[in-house]
């Protein structure tokens, strides 16, 4: 055994996987000449290998079922998405037409109320989503200002903390008669979720008003021709209050902003 | 197709038969290579480059790891159908003996071995795909091997549990 370093089990697997680079290697088979135990295990180890390759290698040379067909699976991954939208597409134009409809025959002189049920659609559809409840996340700089230019009116989210409730995030929506409504999401500690609808709208100015829609409640009020909506879960005592809160605070900031952004 | 698309096609025939030496069973082989491919194809903004095949490992590797996660709430014992010794003659004995020596491997001890003599890969890249220094690759294919060895022949191993 002329070998500088002793040959170790780890040399003997590394050599059997030609993981040893040739210095090494040669010196692992001069071990291997003169240590019958470890020829002995060495070769098992490579029948071993071969077994298992005479078992399962033939697999790669059978036909690919079609069901693991790459480009099948990608078109159903993007067909699924395509219902999915659609459906949400679907949940809206029904949510819009009841609107619309109530709108016509009971409501044709309330055009808040139209915004208020379709607030009310909107919110239902998107506090049941536990991954995609919003569209841009709260800490996003750009939330506010993409909003307020998409919906075309200054549109500062309300803080709402000392309700106890956390702005998670905001999205666009396509409110009734070709108006983008903007939808803000907040969330309490217990989970509960409160949205703020808001659009444009030729509404009077008129002070919060509420409305029982079964599971939720919600308080309208429009000001300057824009209508905005809190939903939340029915308790009215709770969501006056949060409602209050975000009407004080888009009455204050609209006055201000109103002053400073004269466009 | 997408390059990245392309090098998953070219990587299935080699997934199948991983998976399939894995499992031991060709419907539940395709399974796992089915939801494999979903789940990459879903995730392709996720990578960043790399090989893929060793991503797909990975991926693979992971799910059975789950899907025997979840069926050791029962106490299952590695299948080694009816009787647990070699079988002794039969052109078909060497295939089933090393299908059954598999069998009775700790699951990452398996999917190591798989993956070097069957797959191809470097200790690296079995690394890579397991999560684990290269130390731990080299002892568990080292004790893989050992298990094998005795199973094959005759000092039977006690059943393991299949982890």
């Amino acid at each position: 055994m002329t070998n500088r370093t002793p040959i170790h089990e780890e040399d003997l697997h590394a050599y059997v996987d030609g993981e040893l680079p040739p210095p090494r290697r040669q010196e692992v088979e001069a071990w291997l000449a003169t240590h019958p135990e470890d020829a002995a295990r060495v070769a098992a180890w490579r029948a071993q290998a071969e077994a298992i390759r005479a078992r399962y290698g033939a697999v790669v040379n059978e036909p690919v079922p079609s069901r693991l067909a790459v480009e099948r699976l990608a078109r159903a991954g993007s067909a699924w998405r395509r219902a999915a939208a659609a459906g949400v597409a679907f949940a809206f134009a029904l949510g819009a037409a009841a609107g619309w409809f109530g709108h016509a025959v009971w409501e044709a002189p309330r055009p808040l109320a139209a915004v208020a049920t379709e607030a009310v659609e909107a919110h239902r559809l998107y506090i049941a989503e536990r991954r995609h409840p919003i569209e841009v996340q709260a800490g996003e700089s750009h939330l506010i200002p993409w909003l307020s230019r998409r919906v075309g009116t200054s549109l500062p989210a309300p803080d709402l903390a000392a309700q106890g409730l956390r702005l998670l995030g905001g999205r666009l929506l396509p409110g009734l008669s070709g108006h983008a409504a903007a939808l803000f999401m907040y969330e309490s500690a217990s989970g509960e979720r409160f949205t703020l609808y808001c659009r444009r709208a030729k509404a009077p100015g008129s002070a919060p008003s509420y409305r029982d829609s079964g599971q939720v409640g919600s308080f309208s009020w429009a000001r300057e021709e824009t209508a905005c909506v809190l939903s939340g879960p029915a308790d009215r005592a709770r969501l006056e209050g949060v409602a209050g809160s975000a009407y004080r605070q888009l009455e204050q900031r609209a006055t201000r902003t109103g002053a400073l952004t004269a466009d | 197709m997408s390059g990245f698309r392309q090098g998953i096609e070219t990587a299935i025939p080699a997934l199948r038969r991983y998976a399939r030496a894995l499992t031991r069973d060709v419907e539940t082989a395709d399974d796992l290579v089915q939801d494999t491919l979903v789940r990459a194809l879903r995730s392709e903004h996720l990578f960043h480059g790399g090989d893929v095949r060793t991503w797909l490992y990975t991926i693979l590797t992971n799910l059975n790891r789950n899907r025997l996660r979840s069926l050791a709430r029962r106490p299952i014992l590695a299948p080694l159908g009816e009787e647990d010794a070699p079988d002794l003659a039969g052109p078909e004995s060497g295939a089933r003996d090393i299908e059954r020596a598999l069998a009775t491997l700790v699951e990452e001890q398996r999917a190591a071995l798989l993956l070097v003599v069957l797959e191809g890969l470097s200790y690296r890249e079995v690394a890579q795909v397991q999560g684990v220094p290269i130390g731990t690759v080299m002892s568990r294919l080292a004790r893989a091997r050992a298990h094998i060895r005795a199973f094959l022949e005759g000092e039977r191993p006690p059943l393991r549990r299949v982890k």
